[in-house]
This record gives C-alpha cells, sequence and structure tokens, in this order.
C-alpha cells in the first residue's frame, strides 16, 4: 500500500534538496551587497513599521472594493453552475441578469475615473483644494 | 420558471430598479444632473400610475410565495412612490440652489425607493431583509450626500453604524424564526405548533429590529442628527418613504407571521407607543432648528401610528395605512417649505427666530406651511386629523383607552411646537432684511397640490378609507 507514495516522498526530497542547493549556491556565488531595504516587506510596497494610522491613496480602497464586488460575484455564480442544468433557462438568464447589472457598476466606475491612477479620483471641484479636512 | 404573468406583479420594482440603472448610466456617461432628474421624473411617476392602478386589482403572492402583491402591498408602493416623485421634484430646486446637484443623487434615491417596493411586497423573511438593506445602503450614503460637510458625514456614519447595528439585531430576529419554525415564509411562521424559548427570542429581535426603522424611543436616537445632518429634501425622503415603507413590512409582518401571538406582542408595542409619544413631544417641545423639530415630531407620530399597531385590528391596520397616507403628505410638505427658505443664503434658516415675518413675504409658502402644520397638529378639516381620528378610533375599540388618552394629551401639546413656528412666520416682526426669491413653478405647483391633497382626503376620506377597508376583508 506505502509504496505507492514512494513518488511523493522522492518529490518532497527533490524540493528540500533544490532549495537547499539555491540557498548554498547564491552564498557561495552571488555579490554580498547588505542594505536595510532588503530587509523590509517585499510585496505590498509600504514601509510595515511606524504608526499603523498612516494616509496613503484612497485608490487603494476603490481596488480593494471592486475586489470585493467581483468576488462576492463568483461566490454567487458557483452553486448556480453546479445545478443550474436542474433549473432550467429560467435561472440562466437570472444570473445572466446578474452579471450584467454588476458589469454596469464596473462601467459606472471605470466611468468616474476609479483606475484612472494618475488623476485624482472620485473628487469634485469643492474638495479638490483638501482632500481630508471636513468641515 | 416565472410566467410574464409574475413579472406584472412586481411591474413598479421592475420599472424602479431599470430607471436606477439607467440614471446611473446616465451619470457615468453624460454627467448631466439635469438629465438624471428627468428620468427620474419620468420613471417613478410610470410606477406611481402602475401602483395606483394595481390598488384595485387583484391580490396574490408570487413567484413560489416571495412576494406579495396587491391590497396592502400596492398602497405601500403608493406611499413609497409618492414620496419618492414628490421628494425627487423637490429635491431639484434646493440641491441646485445649495450647490449639491449630482446626478448620483437621483440613482441612489431610486435604489432606495427599489429596496422600499421590495420591502412591502415582502412574503418572506429573507425578502423583507434584502429591502431592508438595500433601502438602508442608499439612504446612508444619501445622508453623506454632502462631504464637505460636517453635520452631514456625521450623520451618515451614525446612521450607518446605528442602523448596520440594528440590521444585526434583525437578522438574528430572522434567524432565530427559521430556526423555530423551519422556514422563512410569514405563513409558515404564523403556522409555527411548538412556541419554545427560541420562537420567542426571534419575535423580540425582529420587533427591536422594526422599533429602529421606525425609529421607535428608545431606538430614535439617530433620527434627529440623520434629519438635521441630511440635506432637506433628502430628510423629507427619508422621514416619509423610508418610514412609510418600514411601517407597511411591519403590519405585513404582524398580521400574517405572527397573528395568533397577538396578545403578546400588542402589549409590547403598547409600551412602545407610550414611550415613542411621551418622549417624542416632549423632546420637539424644546427643540429650536425646525428640522430637529421636525424629526421629534416624526418620531411622536410614529408613536401615534403604534397605537393602531397594538390595537392590531383589521380596522386598525386599515386606519394606519390612511395615517402614513397623511403623514407622507404633509411631511414632505412641511420639509419642502423649510428646504425653500434654506436655499436663501446670509442666515441658517433652520432656526426658528429666523423665521420671523418670513411668512408675508412669500405668502404662499407661509400658508402652505400652515396648511401642513395644522394638518400635522390634527386640526380638521386635514387629512392629519382623519388619520389620528381613525386610529384613535380603532383602538378604542379594542378597549386601548388609557393609550388613546395619552395619545390625545401628547397630540394636544404638540400644538405649542407646531403653532411656534407659525407664530414666527406671521405674528413677529423681520428681523433682518431678507429678501426671499420666488420659489420654480414646479415647486410651488407640487406642494399645492400636496396641500390640495391633504385637505382633500381631510374633507373627503371616504374614497380611501373604502378602499383601505376592503384590503382586510377579502381573503386569499
Amino acid at each position: 500500500m506505502l509504496e505507492q507514495y514512494i513518488p511523493v516522498l522522492l518529490l518532497v526530497a527533490l524540493a528540500v534538496v533544490t532549495a537547499m542547493a539555491f540557498i548554498v549556491l547564491s552564498r557561495l556565488l552571488g555579490p554580498q551587497r547588505p542594505a536595510s531595504n532588503k530587509l523590509g516587506a517585499y510585496e505590498s510596497g509600504m514601509d510595515p513599521v511606524g504608526q499603523a494610522r498612516d494616509r496613503y491613496s484612497v485608490s487603494f480602497y476603490i481596488i480593494a472594493m471592486e475586489f470585493i464586488v467581483f468576488d462576492l460575484e463568483v461566490i454567487f455564480i458557483y452553486p448556480f453552475a453546479v445545478r443550474f442544468q436542474e433549473f432550467g433557462a429560467g435561472t440562466f438568464w437570472a444570473m445572466m441578469l446578474f452579471i450584467f447589472i454588476l458589469f454596469l457598476g464596473l462601467v459606472y466606475t471605470l466611468k468616474k475615473g476609479s483606475f484612472d491612477w494618475t488623476a485624482v479620483p472620485l473628487q469634485d471641484e469643492q474638495s479638490q483644494e483638501s482632500s481630508y479636512k471636513i468641515s | 420558471m416565472e410566467s410574464a404573468n409574475e413579472l406584472l406583479t412586481i411591474l413598479p420594482l421592475i420599472i424602479i430598479g431599470a430607471a436606477g440603472l439607467f440614471v446611473m448610466m446616465l451619470d457615468a456617461f453624460t454627467g448631466s444632473a439635469r438629465l438624471a432628474y428627468l428620468a427620474t421624473i419620468l420613471f417613478s411617476a410610470a410606477a406611481l400610475a402602475v401602483a395606483v392602478s394595481d390598488l384595485f386589482g387583484p391580490m396574490g403572492e408570487s413567484f413560489h410565495g416571495l412576494i406579495t402583491y396587491g391590497g396592502t402591498s400596492s398602497f405601500g408602493m403608493v406611499l413609497v412612490m409618492t414620496g419618492t416623485l414628490f421628494s425627487v421634484i423637490l429635491s431639484r430646486d434646493y440641491l441646485e440652489k445649495t450647490g449639491m446637484h449630482i446626478a448620483e443623487v437621483y440613482s441612489m434615491i431610486l435604489f432606495a425607493a427599489f429596496g422600499m417596493l421590495l420591502l412591502v411586497s415582502s412574503n418572506n423573511l429573507v425578502t423583507l431583509f434584502l429591502g431592508i438593506e438595500t433601502m438602508s445602503i442608499s439612504l446612508y450614503v444619501l445622508a453623506g450626500l454632502v462631504k464637505n460637510h460636517k453635520k452631514s458625514v456625521e450623520a451618515a456614519l451614525k446612521y450607518f453604524l446605528l442602523g448596520a447595528f440594528a440590521t444585526g439585531f434583525l437578522l438574528y430576529g430572522i434567524a432565530l424564526l427559521y430556526g423555530a419554525s423551519g422556514s422563512t415564509f410569514l405563513v409558515d411562521i404564523a403556522a409555527t405548533e411548538d412556541k419554545g424559548m427560541i420562537y420567542w427570542a426571534g419575535v423580540g429581535l425582529l420587533l427591536v429590529g422594526f422599533f429602529f426603522k421606525i425609529s421607535a424611543v428608545p431606538f430614535h436616537m439617530w433620527t434627529p442628527d440623520v434629519y438635521q445632518g441630511a440635506p432637506t429634501t433628502i430628510t423629507a425622503f427619508m422621514a416619509t418613504a423610508s418610514k412609510a415603507a418600514a411601517f407597511v413590512a411591519f403590519i405585513l409582518v404582524l398580521s400574517r407571521a405572527l397573528p395568533d401571538a397577538r396578545a403578546d406582542w400588542s402589549d409590547v408595542i403598547w409600551l412602545f407607543a407610550l414611550l415613542t409619544m411621551v418622549v417624542g413631544n416632549i423632546l420637539a417641545l424644546v427643540q429650536d432648528n425646525v428640522k430637529r423639530m421636525l424629526a421629534y415630531s416624526s418620531i411622536a407620530h410614529a408613536g401615534y401610528i403604534m397605537i393602531g399597531l397594538a390595537a392590531g385590528t383589521d380596522a386598525a391596520y386599515s386606519a394606519v395605512l390612511f395615517y402614513l397616507f397623511a403623514y407622507t403628505l404633509m411631511n414632505i410638505g412641511a420639509f419642502g417649505i423649510v428646504a425653500y427658505y434654506e436655499w436663501h443664503k446670509g442666515y441658517d434658516f433652520t432656526e426658528v427666530s429666523n423665521y420671523s415675518g418670513l411668512g408675508f413675504k412669500q405668502p404662499i409658502m407661509g400658508v402652505l406651511m400652515s396648511v401642513f402644520l395644522f394638518s400635522m397638529v390634527g386640526i380638521p378639516p386635514f387629512a392629519g386629523f382623519i388619520g389620528k381620528y381613525r386610529v384613535f378610533a380603532a383602538a378604542v375599540d379594542e378597549g386601548l383607552i388609557s393609550l388613546v388618552i395619552v395619545g390625545v394629551l401628547a397630540s394636544a401639546a404638540s400644538v405649542y411646537y407646531y403653532l411656534r413656528v407659525l407664530v414666527h412666520l406671521f405674528m413677529k416682526e423681520s428681523e433682518n432684511g431678507i429678501v426671499l426669491s420666488r420659489p420654480g413653478t414646479l415647486y410651488t405647483a407640487s406642494l399645492l397640490i400636496l396641500a390640495a391633497l391633504t385637505i382633500f382626503f381631510g374633507i373627503n376620506p371616504g374614497v380611501l378609507t373604502d378602499l383601505l377597508g376592503s384590503f382586510w376583508t377579502v381573503q386569499y
């Protein structure tokens, strides 16, 4: 029984060996130029040290919101996709309508400049003098 | 699969939903607030016409019992669409003059109206929840319409946080009721055999959720701040359409899901109606800001309406529906006139002391304000009187005499704060040399129509009361 897991074991061993080899090789062959930036977080591009209540571009929020909307859309589509053949054409068109309405929302935000990162997004003349002050 | 006939039963919903999307696209591609306004007027008027014609149509259920149509639901739709249509008409002048005229307002109003329409036609707690949320989320946005105004932002945030909290109560109530009855359909909940702790906890939490939406004391804290902070015509929309929709849905739930438990929830509503009337009226007495005064007055009105719910008979429900109609007419009117005074620059025309002598400067507006305020007091021959009379009479028939006595005393006290505005308008000398501009023709015309309807249904209530009475005698 257990013999059939030998390939898996081999794969694990291979992965470990390869990873070790890369670490060792890069230490032996690579140039060593230490810098403080290299210790920072890599992916998000934001400084992980300091106040949590920092200001950053509102565009992040807009992208996040749109991500959530379309992420949730997928949640609705999955159960529909599994069962829609049993439910017939009515459900199909209902889902198409749902997707169309969400699509209109995307068109709206697009037209309002949500992906226009060079301009100040979603602001009118009044608020352009100061984005944060409320009074 | 649903047939075309079933779609016809929710025609107003389809019209308003499509209108919301259309206006949103209009905004995205043209950015013209004026076009958005015109489209909103056309679609709202169409939906109102359909809802009015549905009043005389059949009643029943569609979409496997998720939706109820005709009768009370159609009347709820008429209330919502009347509120929407007049708020939209009044909004344009007000928002233009105060520099807030953007096309988004109209699509958000339409989405909120869509939620309200769904709310009044819900026959299932999940449909009801969807309606309440669509309505509420759009209203949170509308309350914070003026992004650079501190009060408006505060109103939006407060409304959102408290509203989300109340939604939690409502949803938990729905979940518990589902646990107790095994269904979210109103009729199945009515048929629950085993009324244990879970059932009663569910009913209680559901009531709390509704009490928040109709701003009954002690769940009223958000009302004055939100009504004051939001743009005035949006306040008119929130105070009339959303409240009327919540009340109609409350009637649907009480009469269809919980008819057997009436003896129990009647006592609860009795207590909250008492608190709401007393606290609402007393706090309204000390307000110097007209918008806050009208907010507390709307709390007080919710109290009077709850007397009818506590009575819980068919006659009481139809009286409540009539009251809601009168309430919608006179509140939009009153807020519309406050909005008119408010758009003049130089003074804060939401403070009652600045109203001195304004009544004679534009007599039409002064007289209309008197009509709406007298109707709110409940003086014949205005619709407000008939509404109050019929609710109180239905409650007396059910033996709720002490509650009615409090109601009558409370509305006697309310004369003070309503008449205070009129005293300032007509009996005091003007201290500032403000010159009032002429309101637009459509603005005046819509206020005149509201006043005419207030007087017409005050003199001739039979037209409507016969119709409303017929909703509850037809069984389906």
